[in-house]
């Protein structure tokens, strides 16, 4: 994880100077009760898939179709989805985990809700909860029963936790079923779910 | 008219959109105050108006949000003190957090 000089224990604050600003705005208006915040994150909610729509999608077909692109991802994620023109205002650095017979691969933020916006838009309101910040972490196995993947204890379930320097993409197992599929009907299958973890990819109809 | 007719609101075919997630929290908050009345229209197209042309080449959801500081002043919701003294608080908590544990105005 980079660390840049900051005046404070050499690590950059979690929250921008101005998603401070929104957040105290918003921590007042819901206490002064001009705001249900339960309202407010299922407007947000229909906001999810406003912010970089289906980038991610296009970053795992792509991965699927061509083995350097795959291979740049494992080196250099960051630089490998900058190339198809999703990169973040604040520099984050990208992680792009690849899931495998061995290893299924989830993230979280278990601080606040870091999370890889310019591939996956705006994080779920379940994504921001602290049942899921904590749980993802203590019983991943038993959280991803709940989102109905079942991961054969055979394999390992491994945890990333995301920061405000760096976010992880999942990159989820190609379908079977799927050989001499176009980036484009690719990209149909990756669902966000399976982008953070808690889903697969859809299997073809 | 709903806040998504603002003048120069970035938009698709779909609806607003947003670089990062604080713009579509700024956003949805001055729809909801909006809706509860706190604020008209016209009140609010004259905000943002003056905040866009005092800074033109600032992003246009900062603009956004100065509106929005400056109208929850002037309706007398929250006082600018108030205001700053909360973003302190949480700059604060958000500092005295360790990583993996959430960031709560509690820790302050």
């Amino acid at each position: 994880m980079p660390h840049d000089g900051d005046h404070d224990h050499g690590r950059k604050p979690e929250l921008s100077p101005i998603a401070l600003r929104v957040r105290a705005l918003e921590s007042l208006l819901v206490e002064k009760g001009y705001v249900d915040p339960a309202a407010l994150d299922v407007l947000i909610d229909t906001y999810e898939t406003r912010i970089g729509p289906r980038n991610g999608a296009r970053v795992v077909a792509k991965a699927w179709t061509d083995p350097g692109f795959a291979d740049w991802l494992v080196r250099d994620a960051t630089a490998a989805i900058a190339s198809l023109g999703y990169a973040g205002r604040q520099g984050e650095h990208m992680v792009a985990v690849f899931n495998s017979p061995e290893t299924h691969n989830m993230i979280v933020c278990t601080l606040c809700s870091c999370y890889p916006w310019p591939v996956l838009g705006l994080p779920p309101v379940w994504y921001k909860s602290m049942p899921y910040r904590s749980r993802a972490v203590i019983e991943p196995r038993v959280v991803l029963r709940e989102f109905g993947v079942e991961i054969p204890d055979g394999r390992q379930v491994r945890v990333w936790d995301s920061t405000a320097e760096l976010r992880y993409l999942v990159i989820p197992e190609r379908p079977a079923g799927t050989g001499g599929w176009d980036e484009e009907r690719l990209a149909e299958l990756v669902t966000r779910d399976s982008m953070i973890g808690t889903g697969l990819a859809r299997m073809p109809a | 008219m709903s806040l998504s007719d603002s003048a120069g609101l970035p938009q698709d075919s779909g609806g607003p959109v947003f670089a990062e997630p604080w713009e579509a929290q700024a956003f949805a908050m001055a729809v909801k105050l909006h809706e509860a009345g706190v604020f008209s229209w016209s009140e609010w197209a004259a905000a943002l108006g003056a905040e866009r042309a005092a800074a033109p080449a600032r992003p246009y959801y900062e603009s956004w949000l100065a509106a929005l500081e400056g109208l929850v002043e002037a309706r007398g919701v929250m006082s600018a003190a108030e205001r700053l003294e909360r973003v302190a608080a949480w700059e604060r908590a958000a500092r005295a957090t360790p990583h993996g544990e959430p960031i709560l105005l509690s820790r302050d």
